[in-house]
């Protein structure tokens, strides 16, 4: 199992390495002047050309990703070009923010949806299963900003319950773990874990019913076993599927939703993407991107590794 | 007393979009220590006379009538609980396909032991201890590395001996074994006959052998039921059908195995096929393929004609045959 672990890890270089290639060239490809944002509407050709060498923007684009990937190894991802901070300070703290966000409405959507999709795969074709379905479907098609407006509407504006953007009373300051903090958790958490809740619903319906169809399940009732360690049978066969569904959804949402976070004005990575595309900022869109794209490499390793511990039949030799 | 599995009159049958007459009218017995065939096509019923003695089929869209006694106790009136403690510990199955019957993603000492902890309450070194010393008796080699082996790290044959090591575990009274030979190759399937047929001596259990294959009913049953249509059409000796049977059904299937063929001719085949299931019969299932089919075979189920030996079929042709000429 450890040459296993090791083996990934090695493969995983070559992907990181790729990925970081892959996220340079994309931002390098994009149409649009970096420096647009920086210089003012009259500056002189002097002055562009000046910034241009202090950004480093004037040299052949090998060269760039070669010293900006000597850098990034080093942890310095450069500076924001519009606050002129480190990239890698603002990514951290947006990548935390979202991260939080990520985790609180993972563990709504998992549980509901290991909940939903186990009930409705045990009680297939009856009502039960409709309305788990249902909900399931509805989870997956409703778009999220467009529900994360409605609860707000109705959470906020309406009844006034909950605040409706930020992340925390002092703006986006330090985060805590209380109500105070928490309550602006709220909306933008169920807003995000409303897919994620529908797609492990579906999948765990289909795989608890097919699971209940194969012949083991009735072999083991035939040795004797109760319908509770029938249930864990099925639970543990079903567990690699789920968990490589799970592994990719929380992926998904420690990505951080631009338009989630955008609508809850949420200061997660989301949020920061959206503002480094908007304010044609170059260094913290790479690091952003490059962040981001290393979080899922070491994310679908982490579920691979989970996998391969819980299914023998996935190899380890 | 001395009848561990007495079935009157069980009817099956499913509902759900299509009703389907699974089993009509069946009746058999089985001794203490008895092989017992249970003979016939796919869909004939055989299968489900086997999950119907331990209430495997689905509930909901089953309906079971007659009665069903085994080891002296009522199965049809057992609680969910009651099933439960029945099932693997008095009676128990071994399936048509190992490879799926085995839950993949347990250790065959897994499978094995939770049995064993479940019916006799043993710790579950104690119960290791059991599966390594049924993996013995059902002689897989290298038992003891074979423990932690998962059931797709072994090959077909293997896999089907650790499936009788696991109905066997608890030592039930009789063993209920679905085609437990189909899915293997020739030579592994005589093997596995040898090695049931040394255990039911050696455990003195009764075993109902359902099998589709007269050359693997030979091997091992002492008496055999043919089945068509979800009834049992002749049971007698495996003796007496082989060499002389009474109902037209198994003369056909007699007729169309290989033995005594000669090469270039045909094969001898049944014309036609077995009906729809959809109704109850109110005549001779086989009356439409029978060359012999009278008018009044149509007309009404045909009675269980005894013909003495414990010899019975259910044909109007074993009228003319006095119980005293067998």
């Amino acid at each position: 199992m450890l040459a296993y672990v090791a083996r990934r890890f090695v493969y995983a270089v070559p992907i990181v390495l790729s990925v970081a290639l892959v996220c340079f060239l994309l931002v390098h490809i994009t149409p649009g002047d970096p420096l647009v944002a920086v210089l003012p509407a009259d500056a002189s050709q002097e002055l562009a050309a000046q910034l241009r060498t202090a950004y480093g923007f004037d040299r052949p684009l090998p060269v760039q990703f070669g010293l900006w990937l000597w850098k990034a190894v080093h942890g310095d991802l450069g500076n924001s070009i519009a606050t002129g901070r480190p990239v890698l300070s603002e990514v951290i703290r947006a990548v935390a923010n979202t991260v939080t966000l990520a985790v609180v409405a993972a563990v709504i959507g998992f549980t509901l949806g290991l909940f939903f999709g186990i009930v409705a795969g045990y009680f297939r074709n009856t009502w039960i299963d409709k309305v788990a379905t249902s909900v399931a479907i509805a989870g997956v098609s409703l778009p999220h900003y467009w529900l994360g407006m409605v609860l707000v509407i109705i959470f906020s504006v309406q009844l006034n319950w909950l605040p409706a953007v930020g992340a925390g009373p002092g703006g986006s300051g330090e985060w805590k773990w209380d109500w105070a903090h928490l309550s602006y958790l709220v909306l933008p958490a169920i807003t995000t874990s409303v897919i994620p809740m529908g797609i492990v619903t579906r999948t765990v319906r289909a795989l608890t019913g097919d699971i209940l169809s194969q012949d083991f399940v009735e072999a083991l009732r035939a040795k004797g076993l109760s319908e509770t360690h029938v249930f864990r049978h099925v639970i543990k066969n079903a567990a690699p599927t789920a968990l490589a569904v799970m592994g990719l959804q929380l992926g998904y949402m420690l990505g951080g939703s631009i338009l989630i976070e955008t609508v809850f004005s949420w200061p997660g990575s989301g949020l920061l993407l959206n503002s480094a595309i908007f304010q044609r900022d170059l260094p913290l869109l790479q690091g952003t991107i490059l962040v981001l794209a290393l979080f899922f490499v070491f994310l679908n390793l982490m579920v691979d590794i989970a996998q391969a511990s819980i299914d023998p039949r996935i190899k380890r030799g | 007393m001395t009848k561990l599995v007495e079935v009157e009159n069980l009817n099956v049958r499913f509902t759900g979009e299509r009703t389907v007459h699974a089993i009509n009218g069946v009746s058999f017995s089985l001794g203490e220590g008895e092989v017992l065939g249970l003979l016939g096509e796919s869909g004939s019923g055989k299968s489900v006379t086997l999950r119907a003695l331990m209430r495997l089929l689905p509930k909901k869209r089953t309906v079971i009538n007659g009665s069903i006694r085994v080891a002296g106790r009522d199965v049809l009136a057992l609680d969910d609980d009651e099933l439960s403690m029945f099932r693997g510990a008095t009676v128990s199955m071994i399936f048509q396909e190992p490879a799926l019957a085995l839950d993949p993603v347990y250790t065959i000492g897994q499978q094995i032991s939770e049995a064993v902890i479940r019916h006799e309450g043993k710790s579950q070194r104690e119960a290791t201890a059991r599966a390594l010393e049924m993996l013995e008796v059902v002689r897989i080699p290298s038992a003891k590395r074979r423990l932690d082996a998962y059931p797709h790290e072994m090959s077909g044959g293997m896999r089907q001996r650790a499936m009788i090591a696991l109905a066997l575990a608890c030592k039930p009274k009789i063993l209920l074994a679905d085609e437990p030979t189909t899915a293997l190759d020739a030579t592994v399937q005589i093997q596995i006959l040898l090695l049931l047929r040394e255990l039911q001596r050696e455990f003195g259990m009764s075993v109902i052998f359902v099998t589709h294959d007269i050359g693997v009913a030979i091997e091992i049953c002492d008496r055999v039921a043919v089945m068509y249509a979800g009834q049992i059409v002749e049971t007698g000796t495996l003796r007496q059908i082989v060499r002389s049977p009474l109902h037209p059904y198994p003369r056909g299937l007699l007729a169309s195995t290989t033995h005594g063929a000669k090469r270039g001719q045909r094969l001898e085949t049944i014309p036609g096929t077995p009906p729809s299931l959809d109704k109850a019969p109110t005549g001779c299932s086989f009356a439409p393929r029978c060359a012999l089919a009278e008018a009044r075979c149509t007309e009404a189920l045909p009675p269980a004609i005894d013909v003495g030996d414990g010899r019975m079929a259910r044909c109007v042709l074993a009228e003319r045959i006095q119980p005293a000429s067998v």
